[in-house]
C-alpha cells in the first residue's frame, strides 16, 4: 500500500496543522511516512504546500512524483490547480471553494471551479461556510481534512485524537470547532461525493450545500436531494433561498422526498 | 529507544543534545532555522545547554571554537551562505583542530526557496580538509550528528553535517538511542595550537595534511558508505549521496543497478574503484553542485572517453532541486517526465509583506521623497524588507548579501551618485551592518542609511534581534555619526507627510544620516 498526498494553501491556513494530524495518526497507525513542506519567503500571504507520504514500506523520496499522487487536498482552489501536475489520473481532489484574492490578477472563479473539476474526482466544499457553522472560521482545514479522511488509508479515530492533541491548549470551545469542522466535513464530503456519482449539477449541489445543516447532515438525503437538484423544483427552492427561509435547512432525507412530493412550498412556511 | 517524529534540521538538533553538547549557537536563516529552535525549546534559559543566538555565523562559529577549547562539546549551525561569513574560523578551525566535539550542521538550499544562491557546503569541508556527513533521510541526520562529535574528537578536527532543505523541512520517525551526559575533557593545555602565529600554523597546517590519510581510511570503511553490487547488470553503475539517493532509489525499482551511496566524505576511493570494476559507464546523482563528479575527474576527466556522466556533463540539469522525476529521465534516458495537461486558472502568489508592516509605510514614504530627483538610488538587504523589490513598491535595487546594502550605498555615493539610499533591519544591521556603517561614518558620505527597526528577525519567524531599541541608536552613535542625524521614526500611515518631510531633510544633508523607523513586527502581537 502505499498513498501519497499533495496539500496546497496559503500562509496562515493551517496546512500544516493538517500535517501534523495525519503525520502522528500515520506513526500511531505503524505506517511508514514522510512529511515535506515548503513555506516560501515571507511569513504570510505565499503560496504554501506540503508533500505527505504514506505506505506500508520503507518510502524514499520525501517528494511525490508528478501524476502519483492520490490526493490533491487543498484549503484554497486556485492552490489545489498549481499543483494539478501532482495528481494522478483517478486521484482525488478535495479542496475549499472559498478563494483568498491577495493578488490584482485572481482568476473568475467558476471558471477555476470548471477547471480543477476536470482534473481529477473532485471534493469541492465551501470549507468557511462549514467552519463557521462548526464554530470557528479558522477551522477550514480541519473541514477539508475531515473531507478527504474517508478516502486516506488511517482510521478516524486516530485522527482526530491528534486533532484533540493538537488543539488542547487552545480550549474547550477551540477544541470542540474542530472536531466539528472535521465531520461536518466528512459528511459533506461524502454528500457531495454521492450527489455528484448520482449525477448531480456542481453547481446547483454547491449552492444547496450552502443551505443544508451540516450538524445533520444524513447521507441518506444525498440521492433524494440529487433528484430535486435535477427537478423543476429547484429554482422556486432557490428563489426561497433570499426570502426569509431559514438559514439552515435540517439534513433529513424525508425534506427532499417531500419537496419532490408537494414541492419546497412548505419550507418558506416555518 | 524512543521513537519521535521529526524534522530532519530537529533529528540534528536531538542527536547534539543526545551527544551530550554543553553549548549550540546560530544566527537564524532557511532552512536551518528549526535546528536551533529545536534545542532552545528542549533546553531553555538555565537549562543544561548554553544555547544562544548570535549576532552572526562568524561569531556563531567562534563560540562554539572556545567551547571546544574548553573540552566541551559544541553544535553551531546556520544556512549555506551563512558560512561564507563564517568562512574565515572555520577553515582555520580546521588548522588548530579540534579539542572538544565540534561539530557544523549547515543547511543547503538547492533550488534557491529562500537564498540567494546554491552554494553547495561539500566544497567548504573539501577546502576546509574535515569530515562530512551527508544524510539522506532523518533517521542518518540523528545517527550521522551524533557520530560527528565523536569523529570530530577522535580526529581532533571540526566535523560538518550537511543537510539540505528537502530533508530539513521533511518530517518522519526517528529512533534515537539514550543520551550521554555533557563531560569535559579539560581545558586545552597546548596554546600553540590555538595560536596560529606564522610559526604555530606551519607546522598546525602540515598536521592537518598529515592527518588526511587518517580522514580517509575512517571514510573507506565507514559504514555510511554503502556499495551494493547488483551482478546482474554490469553496464551502467550509480554513485549517490543525501536526498538524491531517496529519487534514485524511489525510481529505479526492486532491483536497482549497483550503486555507491556516499554518506561520509572524503570520497571513499576503494569503493569507487570497486563500483568502476563491476560496470561500464558511472551515472552520479547528488543534490548540489556536481561535487562527487569534477572531483572524480578531475582537471583532464573533461575528455569524452570518460565514464562518469552526470550534472556536469548534463545528464542531468546543471542546477535546480532534483526530484524524482528528473532522477527517473537521466536514469533511463529514452523516458521523459509524463506529460501532465496544462491549466489556465493558475496565478503566481508570491510571498508579500503582511498587512499592517512597518516596513509598507516606510517603503511609501522612501518612493515619496525620492520623487524629486532625477536618479536616486535605493539599496537594500536580506530581510522581509527585500519584499520591497514587488509590486506595489519596487522601492529598492539590491540585495547582495547580509549588511550589504551600507557598503554598496557607499561605493555608490563614492562614484558620484545622488541621493543614494539604503535599507536594512535591525537584526540585518547588527549582523553586518554596523562595520560599514563604522566605515561610512569615518568619511562621514553622503548618503542616508534606514535600519527598519522592527524589534526582531522577522523572516525566520521573529528571533530574538540584539540591535533594537535605543541600543540600536546608542550603537549607531558609538559609531560616529552625528546625534542630529539619527532621526527615529514611526512608520504609519497617519505619519506619512512627517516622516517625507525627515526624508526630505536628510538627503538634503550632505553627510551620513540614519534614519530609524521604528515600530515592532505584527508578528509580534500574535
Amino acid at each position: 500500500m502505499k498513498y501519497d498526498i499533495v496539500i496546497g494553501g496559503v500562509g496562515g491556513q493551517g496546512i500544516l496543522s493538517i500535517a501534523y494530524v495525519i503525520d502522528n495518526a500515520a506513526m500511531k497507525q505503524g505506517l511508514h511516512f514522510k512529511q515535506s513542506e515548503v513555506h516560501g519567503m515571507a511569513q504570510r500571504g505565499g503560496a504554501v504546500s506540503s508533500h505527505l507520504r504514506l505506505s506500508d514500506q520503507e518510502i524514499f523520496s520525501d517528494l511525490v512524483a508528478r501524476r502519483s499522487a492520490d490526493l490533491l487536498l487543498s484549503v484554497e482552489p486556485m492552490e489545489a490547480l498549481r499543483h494539478a501536475s501532482f495528481l494522478r489520473p483517478g486521484g482525488l481532489v478535495v479542496t475549499s471553494t472559498q478563494t483568498m484574492v491577495n493578488i490584482p490578477d485572481y482568476p473568475d472563479v467558476d471558471e477555476l471551479l470548471a477547471e480543477l473539476s476536470g482534473i481529477g474526482e473532485t471534493i469541492l466544499l465551501n470549507a468557511d461556510r462549514i467552519a463557521r457553522e462548526a464554530g470557528s472560521p479558522r477551522a477550514q482545514n480541519m473541514v477539508v481534512l475531515g473531507a478527504a479522511s474517508a478516502d486516506i488509508p488511517i482510521l478516524p479515530e486516530i485522527m482526530k485524537e491528534f486533532l484533540l492533541q493538537l488543539f488542547q491548549k487552545k480550549g474547550e470551545r477551540i477544541i470542540q470547532a474542530n472536531l466539528n469542522a472535521f465531520e461536518y466535513g466528512l459528511s459533506s464530503g461524502r454528500f457531495y461525493r454521492t450527489c455528484i456519482q448520482a449525477g448531480a449539477q456542481r453547481s446547483r449541489l454547491l449552492a444547496l450545500l450552502d443551505h443544508l445543516d451540516p450538524s445533520t447532515l444524513d447521507i441518506e438525503a444525498a440521492i433524494p436531494w440529487t433528484r430535486v437538484m435535477e427537478s423543476t423544483w429547484f429554482e422556486p427552492l432557490q428563489a426561497l433561498w433570499p426570502a426569509g427561509l431559514s438559514r439552515t435547512i435540517p439534513g433529513d432525507p424525508a425534506i427532499p422526498e417531500r419537496i419532490l412530493a408537494e414541492g419546497p412550498g412548505f419550507l418558506g412556511q416555518t | 529507544m524512543n521513537k519521535m517524529l521529526l524534522l530532519g534540521d530537529e533529528a540534528a538538533a536531538q542527536a547534539a543534545i543526545d551527544a551530550g553538547i554543553t553549548t549550540a549557537y546560530a544566527y537564524p536563516g532557511t532552512p536551518s532555522t528549526e535546528l536551533f529552535e529545536y534545542i532552545e525549546r528542549k533546553s531553555p534559559k538555565g537549562g543544561p545547554i548554553h544555547a544562544t543566538w548570535a549576532a552572526n555565523e562568524k561569531v556563531a562559529y567562534e563560540q562554539a571554537v572556545g567551547t571546544s577549547f574548553a573540552g566541551r562539546r559544541s553544535l553551531v549551525t546556520m544556512k549555506h551562505v551563512g558560512l561564507n561569513v563564517a568562512a574565515d574560523p572555520f577553515i582555520n578551525s580546521a588548522v588548530t583542530g579540534a579539542h572538544g566535539g565540534l561539530v557544523l550542521v549547515i543547511a543547503d538550499d538547492p533550488g534557491m526557496h529562500s537564498s540567494q544562491n546554491e552554494q553547495d557546503s561539500r566544497y567548504y569541508a573539501h577546502f576546509a580538509m574535515v569530515h562530512c556527513y551527508e544524510p539522506a533521510n532523518q533517521q542518518e541526520a540523528y545517527d550521522m550528528t551524533r557520530e560527528a562529535f565523536d569523529t570530530s574528537e577522535r580526529f581532533a578536527a571540526p566535523v560538518m553535517v550537511r543537510l539540505v532543505t528537502r530533508l530539513a523541512h521533511s518530517r518522519a520517525d526517528v529512533l534515537v538511542q539514550p543520551p550521554v551526559s555533557p563531560t569535559s575533557l579539560g581545558r586545552s593545555t597546548t596554546p600553540a595550537r590555538w595560536t596560529l602565529l606564522p610559526s604555530n600554523a606551519r607546522p598546525q597546517y602540515q598536521k592537518l595534511v598529515e592527518k588526511q590519510p587518517s580522514l580517509q581510511s575512517f571514510s573507506e570503511e565507514s559504514p555510511f558508505n554503502q556499495l551494493e553490487i547488483n551482478p546482474k547488470n554490469r553496464e551502467l553503475g550509480v554513485i549517490t549521496s543525501g536526498v538524491a539517493y531517496n529519487y534514485f532509489r524511489e525510481v529505479a525499482g526492486p532491483h536497482p543497478p549497483s550503486y555507491l551511496k556516499i554518506g561520509l566524505y572524503p570520497i571513499p576511493t576503494g569503493q569507487v574503484l570497486q563500483l568502476l570494476d563491476h560496470v561500464k559507464e558511472v551515472l552520479i546523482i547528488e543534490e548540489g553542485y556536481p561535487f562527487i563528479e569534477q572531483t572524480l575527474l578531475g582537471t583532464l576527466g573533461m575528455a569524452n572517453n570518460s565514464r562518469f556522466k552526470g550534472r556536469f556533463t548534463r545528464h542531468l540539469p546543471l542546477w535546480g532541486e532534483l526530484n524524482p522525476d528528473i532522477v527517473a529521465a537521466a536514469l533511463d534516458e529514452g523516458t521523459h517526465p509524463a506529460e501532465t495537461p496544462p491549466v489556465s486558472q493558475l496565478r503566481p502568489r508570491p510571498p508579500q509583506l503582511c498587512k499592517g508592516c512597518p516596513h509598507a509605510s516606510t517603503f511609501s514614504a522612501i518612493n515619496e521623497a525620492k520623487k524629486g530627483y532625477d536618479d536616486p538610488v535605493v539599496f537594500s538587504d536580506i530581510g522581509c524588507y527585500t519584499l520591497g523589490y514587488y509590486e506595489p513598491f519596487r522601492t529598492i535595487e539590491s540585495c547582495l548579501d547580509m549588511g550589504a546594502s551600507i557598503g554598496l550605498a557607499k561605493g555608490a555615493a563614492d562614484a558620484g551618485m545622488h541621493p543614494v539610499l539604503c535599507a536594512l533591519g535591525d537584526s540585518t544591521f547588527g549582523h553586518s551592518g554596523i562595520t560599514p556603517l563604522l566605515t561610512a561614518a569615518h568619511e562621514n558620505t553622503n548618503m542616508v542609511v534606514f535600519i527598519l527597526d522592527n524589534g526582531t528577525v522577522a523572516m525566520t519567524g521573529t528571533q530574538e534581534s540584539m540591535s533594537t531599541g535605543d541600543r540600536l541608536v546608542e550603537l549607531v552613535a558609538g559609531v560616529g555619526v552625528e546625534r542630529d542625524h539619527i532621526r527615529v521614526i514611526t512608520p504609519l500611515p497617519q505619519q506619512h507627510e512627517a516622516n517625507v518631510q525627515v526624508i526630505c531633510e536628510e538627503i538634503e544633508y550632505p553627510g551620513l544620516s540614519v534614519i530609524i523607523p521604528r515600530r515592532p513586527c505584527v508578528q509580534l502581537r500574535r
